[in-house]
């Protein structure tokens, strides 16, 4: 499996996942320009976490713009792997490869700390060693990652299972309590139709190391590595 | 020349003199603008130089010593440290946000004009009390100023700390600190060498902002301060972001001779100080520098502090290469001018010569002075104080829960969860600890870096809480498993015009100096703050100690929690009875007086290098320091941190409330496995460090047994009280 993690001015999260990759997984990784209409030939694209042209505007707004992204959507449509993660995620809605937004924390704050999550899915490339209903914990840095969406499509998004993370607590209960940001539904991530596309707040690339407090992030980009290429997604 | 106009400068009449005698003429306005910020104290040191010598620069790891953007330290393997602490009082006093957003922004330049990637920030932060409305404003507009450009730019805030006192309730501190990373053989320096070399000016365009903040300042804030608000910067971290990977992509390439940061007095002082390290000159046409406003005047051009900029002399024939660079991260990068070797500072405006300075003139030939130092009248009244006659009050336990539930003793998790700490892959341990640390990619190494002052025992005994200073941030160093390696200084003090401030200032670095010296930490550089006065009103005297440390091996690393149940509670050092200057004093009795905790150096470093020797053996399990609040308070946040009680006997025949909230300093709570007590008791007997083994870790309960009283908390209860103290305030 070839990555390739896209850099947008303003990335900051960018060095971050490549080292997951190069350094924990080994698998070959390329860093993607955002001026640049070429993929390398990558099979997973990486739209990582940071402010994408400062986020003056609304987040991910200008970044959905960048030539490379119109490669992005191109190989999506080909049913290609993309994950977003934090300001990816935000992007990857802007450019309207998934549905909803993410808006402003409820607390006006920027966030950092440990969030626990429960697994919804591990039918995916991103998420197939993990056990289905499993309980992780992956850290949340945002300032805008509350989720929300129109009642229908919310409803699509339960109805048609593609949540991937909720927020929860430590029996797995989703309520209000373990819910950081006031996402709808408590969601922490959630899929495109074909399950190619996966938006999602926490990093999971902080947890890849024993030494950083955990490895539940690095099962995510082992799945992902682990995942035979040119496979059936689900 | 009127006399209002450089008086507005900030220039003494002397000083007004010494020019003319200099140029041998009359200085033009913008001469005498640019002499202004060059000789105020935030940029020349001019009061503080002389006492500054004092501080000892050198040791085998010292690459850098002060004098440079930021000082080095050799970590082995050909890699260094870079780091440097720096304040933005003033600005952060008036408009909170930007004024600690671009504080940070600052300190985050000086880090990447060496060359090196920066990969932490640190702060220390002080506002009136939580109880005022004005500093719950500035305290919440600082955090997130300090979240805003650090989180946006992707480096990690992982540590600091945080106090509130009524003497900073109009003139908050704001010092920030940043922490790089470089290999040796890279360092860049702020050096102008090479006349007929290119001279650019890369990243943001120039406006009006910020003009004169240098000498904003080098003075006391008043009521008209508000007006001086547009002398405070805006900072953009996004455009920062894109200048540190421009600068270090360029650096790389070999083409750059000498780089500096445009901070403080912008052009002027980042063009004199470069040509005058190199004993050069410098010539620039300021038509040719890149505005956001049209009619700016070469007075504004040459002192706008718009954030964002740096100089950047190249190898000649490389101007191209440099442009294209910048041009790939959307930046300008322009020809203004070259270096020359007449040693002046020419500025042009087109054929027009604007303004023409010899480069030393503005530097090393400033004057310095040694200001009268006088013992302030307070101390005596406050040293003298006497402490004998104060009501012992009976519920220690409320007690604690008080002292856990106070401003300055509480989790500062509200303000550090609105920071970024994670980013970069490297904060082995974060913010909420004695000390934060960093792995080293690639090796086996980690860095620890903490900030530390407590500013009543300075405002009590300057010397010895000068000593303290240096000694808690070593301390809690070793608490995290690194050797204590150097420091760089944030000294915030009143108006050194007034003996008594300037004594306190003088006796503080003396008490600085001999801790370093005994510590063998030397100081790498730093910044002083004068003039941090309301309304004639100094604030507590905070000569803030920013320290970095080594561990060898990351896997070492210790922290302040327990651990497991049975592991055996050892306190090293010894419980004194010393009440002057604590927290329990301040917050139950109401009192800042008495003489501070006294400190031996010898004994902290015995102690120091003692527990270093035990963590690196692996003979313990956790490790904290004694600080505000005591052995109590210690011993509860060790309980806290670890999810753990104990139960735990004090022996010693003293009074219940000096054993509990004393705060005598070298001591440090360890435990280790049952197992390995023998093991480290004799270690301790061997180095001849006094201990006490106090009792045990487990239960849900912290007990402490004294002879005749005794205090149990639920370790849920003093959780739950430590970390919702200061978020029940700011969220009222």
């Amino acid at each position: 499996m070839r990555f390739g993690v896209v850099v947008f001015p303003g990335s900051n999260c960018d060095a971050d996942c490549y080292h997951v990759i190069d350094k924990v997984l080994a698998e070959p990784v390329e860093y993607l320009w955002h001026g640049d209409r070429d993929l390398k030939e990558v099979d997973c694209v990486i739209l990582p976490g940071g402010f994408s042209y400062g986020d003056y505007l609304r987040v991910g707004a200008i970044a959905r713009f960048s030539p490379v992204m119109e490669k992005v959507l191109e190989h999506a449509a080909g049913g290609g792997l993309v994950i977003g993660i934090c300001n990816g995620f935000q992007i990857l809605t802007e450019v309207g490869l998934l549905p909803g937004a993410l808006v402003r924390n409820p607390s006006l704050k920027f966030q950092c700390h440990n969030t626990r999550l429960r697994v919804e899915r591990n039918d995916l490339p991103f998420t197939s060693l993990y056990k289905k209903k499993e309980i992780v914990e992956i850290p949340i840095a945002h300032g805008e990652g509350s989720f929300v969406a129109d009642e229908e499509t919310l409803e699509l998004l339960e109805k048609e299972n593609r949540v991937v993370f909720r927020y929860c607590d430590e029996n797995g209960e989703i309520n209000g309590i373990s819910n950081p940001n006031g996402s709808l539904n408590n969601i922490a991530g959630i899929c495109n139709e074909k399950g190619n596309v996966l938006g999602m707040m926490p990093h999971p690339e902080r947890c890849a190391e024993e030494i950083l407090g955990g490895l539940d992030g690095e099962i995510l980009f082992r799945s992902l590595a682990g995942w035979r290429q040119g496979g059936d997604v689900a | 020349m009127k006399k209002e106009f450089w008086r507005k400068m900030g220039l003494s009449e002397e000083e007004y003199g010494m020019i003319k005698g200099i140029l041998g003429r009359d200085p033009n306005e913008v001469e005498l603008g640019i002499f202004g910020v060059m000789w105020s104290e935030h940029c020349s040191y001019k009061n503080s130089k002389a006492v500054l010598r004092s501080f000892p620069t050198t040791g085998e790891r010292v690459v850098q010593g002060p004098g440079e953007n930021a000082g080095v330290l050799d970590i082995g393997d050909g890699q260094g440290v870079v780091f440097k602490i720096e304040s933005h009082n003033h600005p952060s006093a008036i408009e909170p946000y930007q004024g600690a957003a671009t504080g940070v922004g600052g300190i985050i330049r000086d880090i990447f004009t060496m060359g090196a990637r920066p990969i932490a920030s640190l702060n220390s932060l002080r506002f009136g009390s939580l109880k005022s409305k004005r500093s719950r404003y500035l305290f919440n507009g600082v955090v997130a100023g300090i979240a805003g450009y650090g989180n946006c730019i992707g480096i990690p805030t992982i540590g600091g700390e945080v106090y509130f006192h009524p003497s900073y309730e109009e003139n908050c501190l704001v010092n920030a600190m940043c922490i790089g990373l470089i290999d040796i053989k890279d360092i860049a320096k702020g050096v102008a060498q090479g006349p007929g070399n290119p001279v650019l000016v890369v990243g943001a365009k120039t406006g009006k902002d910020g003009i004169h903040g240098a000498t904003f300042a080098s003075e006391e804030l008043n009521e008209k301060s508000e007006e001086k608000r547009p002398a405070v910067q805006v900072g953009d971290p996004f455009m920062e972001k894109l200048l540190l990977e421009a600068c270090l992509e360029l650096i790389k390439t070999g083409y750059v001779v000498g780089m500096q940061d445009m901070g403080a007095a912008g052009l002027t002082s980042s063009s004199s100080e470069m040509a005058s390290r190199a004993g050069t000159g410098m010539e620039m046409d300021i038509a040719k520098v890149p505005r956001r406003e049209t009619g700016m005047t070469p007075y504004e051009i040459m002192l706008s502090e718009s954030q964002e900029r740096m100089l950047v002399v190249a190898k000649s024939g490389a101007e191209k290469a440099v442009q294209d660079i910048f041009a790939k991260w959307g930046l300008e990068a322009v020809v203004i001018g070259k270096v020359t070797d007449d040693g002046y500072l020419t500025v042009k405006e087109g054929d027009e010569v604007a303004a023409r300075i010899p480069a030393k003139a503005l530097t090393e030939m400033c004057p310095v002075y040694a200001k009268e130092a006088k013992k302030p009248e307070y101390l005596i009244k406050a040293q003298e104080y006497d402490l004998s006659t104060l009501p012992e009050l009976g519920d220690y336990g409320q007690v604690m829960m008080t002292l856990l539930g106070t401003g300055n003793i509480a989790s500062k998790e509200w303000v550090y969860r609105q920071y970024d700490y994670m980013v970069g892959l490297n904060t082995v341990v974060g913010p909420g600890s004695d000390a934060a640390v960093l792995r080293i990619k690639g090796t086996n190494k980690g860095i620890a870096a903490t900030t530390d002052c407590n500013a009543r025992y300075v405002y009590l005994d300057p010397r010895q809480g000068g000593q303290i200073a240096v000694a808690e941030a070593a301390r809690n160093l070793v608490c995290a498993g690194a050797l204590p390696l150097g420091v760089t200084d944030c000294l915030n003090f009143g108006n050194p015009e007034k003996p008594e401030i300037f004594w306190q200032f003088k006796e503080a670095a003396a008490g600085i100096s001999e801790a370093c010296r005994t510590l063998e930490t030397p100081v790498t550089g730093g910044n002083v703050s004068f003039y941090n006065e309301t309304k004639g009103e100094a604030i507590y005297p905070t000569p803030v100690v920013g320290m970095v440390g080594l561990l060898e091996d990351i896997s070492r690393v210790m922290t302040m929690g327990f651990k497991d149940e049975d592991d055996i509670i050892i306190l090293l050092g010894e419980n004194k009875d010393e009440l002057g200057g604590t927290a329990y004093l301040s917050v139950i009795h109401g009192l800042e007086a008495g003489k501070p905790p006294s400190i031996d150096l010898e004994a902290e470093r015995l102690i120091q290098r003692t527990t270093l020797a035990l963590i690196k053996e692996g003979l313990v399990k956790s490790a904290h320091d004694c600080a505000e609040g005591g052995l109590s308070i210690a011993l509860a946040e060790c309980c806290i941190a670890g999810g753990l009680g104990a139960d735990v006997v004090l022996s010693e025949e003293m009074k219940a409330s000096s054993l509990l909230f004393g705060e005598s300093q070298s001591r440090i709570i360890v435990t280790a496995h049952k197992e390995k007590m023998e093991k480290v008791l004799s270690r301790l007997s061997i180095n001849k460090v006094p201990y006490k083994v106090l009792g045990n870790v487990g239960g849900e309960y912290l007990t402490i047994n004294g002879s005749g009283w005794k205090v149990r908390l639920a370790v849920c209860d003093m959780e739950e009280k430590y970390r919702r103290a200061i978020a029940c305030y700011m969220d009222m």
